[in-house]
């Protein structure tokens, strides 16, 4: 597999420091299983490792997420540690401050967990279900898309329009996800697309 | 963590002297202070690797956060605005602060209680939790002021230099997670010639005191920097230009230090103690003085922070 | 990027101005520390802050922002006063040669053919004068008055040192230094990188700075050449891939264009896009145009799109306006003229321009969708947070939905980096809670429209219930399938014309490249820029081979670069005009009599032969455009303007205020502030302990940087009598902030047209949501203008007040 990476190869990269010394746990001699219990346990010595790519900024630094759980059918995997890809070519397994912590973006409190729908003069979101939350904006879209879109210009050219909806595009979503969301917004009709490529 | 292991050069609290049979070589962090964007990457590679969560401070008017180094922050940025009277440049000059692995640690010799501070063969001296009793006398030990203590837990803590990720062959977090490869991380002679290159580089650059911080006065230390004015430390907030353990740690040393401690009541130390060493010392009354004078001065210190 | 952070390591001289690349970049801008230690490179940065990018440079040199377009006209007066350019290059390469039209002109900060009322040019005479042949007629010896390097000398000549002090506030001595190590990069050995950002784009004039220095690299011959380039660092990990496939108003994916009311069938739309070329022998590679819309067509509708529906052009809606940016969206909302809006990813609150009107603007909609995978300020626009978000929820009729997203760990697929690197990744684990990925969120909203349009029929549904939608399980599509719809992929098979028992594309094959794609319907391709990405012979983007032969910097077999994993764009110009290296030392393809060879992928054709084909091969003239004729909006050469809001009047042109054609709203030109109220220029910029709206909400990033603040010099803070760590108010002519002050000596008081102006600096991390202190955004105080050719909102350069302050009440 491309992106598993052998603990083997993983120490390798990473013990090739600047010091250019061969791996041998440094200054420690000896085999490492022993030594990592007799000084401080290290704690990921029993994780499976999946690359990534940091989210922030376009300098798009390879991670390596270390999890709990082997990636079985019935386990469940949690991140437990980010860290710099020692493989990658343009961070060779450095992190900034951002990327460090990426761990706390992961695992933040102030994610988005379940669907929440706040009503006309409400106070306060309230949990609703997706397919309740689905079925209502696509019957708005298509409410404010029957009521608005232009097929016709004064001029009597062809526009197929429809201004009324708009729809911002993210900065960090796959290139797949922009695709199928291009192909999606695009067929409706809508032209108020943009993303933040200016902000 | 055990102290049979067999690669430890030191141990505090005690005149048992390990086999020393894996002596390999000693290691080193190189902080070129001058390829130092002041990012703090080093300071959330810390956090992340070490399960510590600082509390989340304010803004005091300046770029160090936290303010200081804490029982969770176990290295921090230091910035320092400074204008070259010479060139009539400002510098922003910014140290990674931190433990500095003294050869000669002033905290572990301070220690009264057995196996709290280790200082392995490779030269990192590290802090055993499990032993440690609280009671400060590494503040005072340490010239460069480094080790602060639990108000949680009553214990000590600092940057073990990621001894942990040591044994497994790989650099400390801080060193790995750095963007710019401000700090490396090998052994101390092969930091040392690293240095090297990088001072030539600054010398023709201009900073013709570039020069390597590595003070003699503790030994020399296994964290060391890379100075664009080697000649003036005390430029990079307050670097001490010749830091040495104090007086009262040289006197406060040796086999009265443990029973000393005993002496003066840490129940729990002195079982430990007694566990381990076997035998008892009478303790003088200047000593028992001297102790908790140390004591007292670090609860003050713990009450101003 | 031209180039690539890896091959950042190749330079001598890297200029990092209109960005801070230490603090933004970090990971990338260790190739520039690597560049001084391993070449002995030399750093030098432009900046009205002393940044931390400054802090390890070699020379720092202060300019006021919004003033760079005159720095950088003085640089290259100064290169041609000094005859450092790369002559060889730019009579070659450039468009330096060719001449232009009789009647065009620049006087007093304007160009021929403006119309004060449209606020536009009539842009007719910003042409090149073409001879009989149809080509463009040119000056080899580059003396004919009418040739542009001429007309470029002539343009320059005001922008003097003296001149450039009086605007910028920039020390002549500083200057003259750095025009000096700038100049000396025009030697064939020797090369400067420009590391820009957002620090040129958000201006009323952003386009032009880049210009501006894309020109002097031009000059010097730093363009196609390793360790040379215009590096744009793009601010977010996938926001060139969401350009590159044309999630905006006017695109389409790969830089194809949305159609105008005007371009009433394909014919029409076609008929301007011919691209015929304006020398001999020239690639003008967008003659290909129609192959690739058409491909394009196809795999939006698949079988629907038939050449006898024009493939289904019509079903694309046509523009009326140029586009239907962020700003004009908003206007629009604020007359109460959209219904419905979606958020994907996206927290306009904080990162739209004067926030007051954002609020308002978000309060006449009837719904708001975000998706997002945290709790943005977006989604609680409406909700009472006091002085961080004073809104009245019962007055607010808008109906929200927010809806939980997959975040980077827990989903798959490929991002574009700034070097045009798509990486694929993949997830560690699965969303929490009921969190969903975008793509099963868009699928489900397709399908159910699909099914209302089919059940109740309704307004034009054929573009909706034809959208071609191939996959394996339709209510979740799967990120494979979309990566090889962009690649494009064999309709139906094509024979050889010649002998038809000789396949040349088999039906349900992957593509290899855009150079397979056709205009008959045969082949469909999502996105052409990415063809070769996901081939017959697997993901190209997985790729993880970390060879890199002599050393270069290139990766070729790491991940794919667009186009065609082509790592150094303009590569044909790194070589001279028989193909050999500028620099030997930096070869990078070279021809060997028969054929270009080297480390990288040619951007001409592998057998072209050197003298015949010029190196930019997207522009039918095949050279470098130093004049860019009627391509943008406010002018073929940049010109110094200054910010909407500016602490001095414009002393080349006084009457003028901001950038000439600009787009501005009546209403917000009326909230423009001035200096007597408002007297010190403010810029925005983010810090690297924080990535931008999103780490606020990062307990370590949070504790790194805890609470919003403001820079000044320590000039100021005496003068208003301000504290270190007090706190201040600052205010615009559109709102107020409260911040705590950092009073530095990183930020100096400098002297403009003989007056002091003070620059506040204004960091962009904080809102009301998350694990940081509650605090503001510099959007609650930033004009309402964009750019005049991309709407990008002017965040770095405005007017505000600044006072000591009590703080919030709150607080």
């Amino acid at each position: 597999m491309l992106h598993e990476l052998s603990r083997r190869q993983f120490l390798k990269a990473a013990g090739a420091g600047v010091a250019g010394s061969a791996v041998a746990a440094l200054g420690f001699g000896g085999a490492e299983e022993a030594l990592a219990q007799a000084v401080r346990p290290f704690k990921l010595a029993r994780t499976t490792e999946t690359r990534n790519t940091c989210p922030y900024c376009s300098v798009a630094c390879g991670v390596i997420m270390y999890s709990l759980g082997d990636k079985s059918k019935n386990a469940h995997p949690a991140v437990i540690h980010i860290e710099g890809d020692p493989d990658h070519p343009t961070n060779r397994g450095t992190l900034c401050p951002k990327g460090s912590a990426l761990l706390d973006f992961v695992h933040s409190e102030t994610r988005t967990k379940v669907p929440q729908y706040r009503g006309p003069g409400e106070k306060a979101f309230r949990q609703i279900s997706w397919n309740e939350a689905l079925d209502r904006i696509a019957r708005l879209m298509k409410d404010d898309r029957d009521k608005n879109f232009i097929a016709k210009n004064q001029d009597g050219q062809t526009v197929n329009r429809w201004l009324t909806t708009g729809f911002l595009a993210a900065s960090a979503t796959t290139n797949e996800t922009a695709f199928l969301t291009y192909k999606v917004v695009r067929s409706l009709g809508v032209l108020a697309f943009d993303n933040q490529a200016r902000v | 963590m055990g102290l049979q292991s067999q690669d430890f050069a030191r141990i505090s609290a005690t005149n048992f002297r390990p086999p020393d049979v894996r002596h390999d070589f000693e290691v080193a962090k190189l902080i070129d202070v001058s390829k130092c964007i002041g990012c703090k990457a080093c300071q959330a590679a810390c956090l992340e690797w070490n399960n510590l969560r600082e509390e989340v401070g304010i803004n005091v008017g300046v770029y160090d956060n936290p303010h200081d180094l804490t029982p969770n922050s176990w290295t921090l940025m230091r910035f320092t605005e400074w204008e070259n009277p010479e060139s009539g440049n400002l510098e922003w000059l910014i140290r990674k602060d931190g433990c500095m692995h003294c050869a000669d640690p002033g905290c572990l010799k301070a220690c009264p209680s057995p196996g709290a501070i280790v200082q392995y063969n490779n030269g990192i001296v590290d802090f055993v939790s499990e032993n440690c009793i609280g009671c400060g006398y590494c503040v005072k030990g340490c010239p460069f002021n480094i080790p602060r203590i639990s108000q949680a837990d009553h214990k000590a803590y600092k940057c073990t230099l990621c001894s942990d990720r040591v044994s497994v062959g790989q650099a400390p977090a801080c060193a790995k997670a750095c963007p710019t490869g401000a700090i490396t991380f090998g052994t101390k002679q092969a930091m040392l010639d690293y240095a090297q290159a990088s001072i030539t580089d600054l010398k023709s650059r201009g900073f013709k005191n570039a020069g390597i911080y590595d003070p003699p006065g503790v030994g020399g230390t296994h964290v060391m920097y890379v100075l664009h004015h080697a000649d003036q430390p005390q430029l990079y907030a307050n670097l001490p230009q010749n830091p040495k353990i104090s007086q009262v740690v040289e006197l406060w040393k040796g086999l009265t230090k443990y029973a000393g401690m005993a002496a003066i009541g840490f129940a729990a130390a002195f079982a430990f103690v007694h566990g381990i060493v076997a035998r008892r010392n009478d303790v003088s009354r200047a000593e028992d003085r001297e102790a908790e004078h140390l004591i007292d001065e670090e609860a003050a210190r713990g009450r101003q922070a | 990027m031209t180039n690539s952070w890896t091959d950042i390591k190749n330079t001598d001289l890297i200029i990092v101005m209109g960005g801070n690349a230490a603090e933004a970049h970090p990971c990338g801008f260790k190739w520039v520390v690597e560049a001084k230690a391993q070449r002995g490179a030399k750093l030098i940065v432009v900046d009205p802050r002393f940044t931390r990018t400054a802090s390890v440079s070699d020379f720092y040199a202060p300019i006021r922002q919004g003033t760079d377009i005159a720095f950088l006209l003085g640089v290259i007066r100064y290169c041609i006063e000094n005859d450092r350019i790369q002559h060889d290059y730019v009579r070659a390469f450039t468009n330096a040669p060719y001449l232009v039209k009789e009647g065009f002109a620049y006087q007093d900060g304007l160009f021929t053919g403006y119309d004060e009322a449209k606020r536009d040019y009539d842009r007719s005479t910003w042409e090149y004068e073409l001879g009989a042949d149809g080509y463009v007629q040119v000056d080899e010896t580059l003396q004919n008055p009418r040739c542009v390097y001429q007309l470029l000398k002539q343009h320059v000549a005001a922008y003097t040192p003296e001149m450039v002090e009086r605007i910028c506030g920039t020390p002549k001595d500083k200057y003259l230094a750095i025009c000096k190590m700038i100049s000396e990069c025009s030697a064939r050995d020797k090369t400067m990188t420009s590391m820009y950002a957002l620090g040129w784009t958000q201006h009323s004039k952003g386009a032009q700075n880049i210009r501006t220095m894309a020109m002097l690299q031009l000059m010097l011959g730093n363009i196609g050449v390793r360790g040379g380039g215009m590096n744009a660092l793009r601010g977010h990990s996938n926001i060139q891939g969401l350009t590159d496939i044309g999630l905006m108003s006017d695109l389409i994916p790969g830089y194809l264009n949305i159609p105008k009311d005007r371009e009433v069938d394909f014919k029409t739309y076609m008929s301007t896009r011919g691209f015929k070329p304006l020398r001999p022998n020239q690639m003008s590679y967008w003659q290909n145009y129609g192959k690739f819309m058409v491909s394009f067509l196809k795999a939006m509708w698949g079988p629907a799109a038939t050449a006898e529906n024009e493939f289904a052009y019509q079903w694309l809606p046509k523009l009326d306006v140029s586009g239907y940016d962020l700003l004009r969206i908003m206007d629009l909302m604020h007359q109460g003229k959209v219904n419905g809006y979606f958020c994907q990813g996206f927290n306009p609150l904080l990162s739209a321009p004067n926030r007051n009107k954002i609020t308002e603007s978000l309060s006449k909609l009837k719904f708001l969708v975000v998706m997002d995978p945290l709790q943005t300020e977006t989604a609680r626009f409406w909700k009472d947070e006091g002085v961080h978000n004073d809104v009245k929820p019962e007055s607010i009729q808008t109906e929200v939905f927010e809806l939980p997203t997959s975040c980077f760990a827990e989903d798959e697929g490929s991002l574009v980096n700034s070097g045009r690197w798509l990486q694929w990744h993949w997830p560690g684990q699965e969303p929490p809670g009921e969190a969903k990925a975008d793509t099963w969120i868009m699928a489900q909203l397709h399908m159910r429209l699909r099914e209302l349009y089919r059940k109740e029929g309704g307004a034009f549904p054929d573009p909706i219930v034809n959208l071609h939608w191939p996959y394996r399980d339709p209510m979740d599509p799967q990120p494979d399938e979309m990566a090889k719809e962009m690649n494009g992929y064999v309709v139906s098979t094509v024979t050889d014309p010649a002998d038809p028992s000789k396949v040349l594309l088999e039906k349900g094959k992957q593509v290899d490249t855009f150079g397979q794609l056709r205009d008959d319907g045969s082949t469909a391709c999502g996105c052409w820029i990415y063809s070769g990405s996901w081939t017959e012979r697997g993901n190209m983007m997985a790729r993880r081979d970390t060879s890199d032969p002599g050393n270069t910097g290139a990766y070729s077999n790491w991940a794919f670069s667009w186009p065609a994993n082509r790592r150094i764009l303009y590569n044909r110009a790194s070589a001279d005009l028989d193909g050999k290296a500028w620099d030997p030392k930096r070869k990078l393809i070279e021809w060997n009599g028969t054929a270009w060879t080297g480390y990288d992928v040619p951007d001409i054709a592998v057998n072209a032969k050197p003298r015949d084909v010029g190196p930019f091969i997207m522009n039918a003239e095949g050279s470098g455009r130093l004049f860019a004729r009627g391509l943008m909006r406010d002018g073929p050469f940049p010109a110094h303007y200054e910010p909407f809001e500016s602490p001095v009047a414009n002393v080349m042109a006084p009457n003028i205020r901001g950038n000439p054609v600009a787009r501005i709203f009546p209403a917000d030109l009326a909230a423009l502030g001035t200096s007597d109220k408002f007297p010190y220029a403010a810029t925005s910029y983010r810090l690297t302990e924080h990535f931008h709206y999103w780490t606020k909400h990062v307990w370590v990033n949070a504790v790194l940087q805890p609470e919003f603040f403001v820079e000044i010099s320590e000039q100021l803070a005496a003068e208003k009598n301000i504290q270190k760590g007090g706190w201040v108010k600052v205010s615009s002519n559109r709102g107020s902030v409260y911040a705590k002050a950092v009073v530095t000596k990183r930020i100096k008081p400098l002297i403009c047209d003989g007056k002091t102006v003070h620059v506040v600096g204004i960091p962009l991390h904080w809102g009301f949501t998350g694990a940081a202190r509650k605090g503001f955004g510099p959007n609650s105080l930033t004009p309402f203008v964009g750019d005049a050719n991309t709407d990008t909102p002017e965040f770095k350069a405005f007017l505000v007040n600044v006072e000591p302050s009590n703080g919030p009440a709150t607080s």
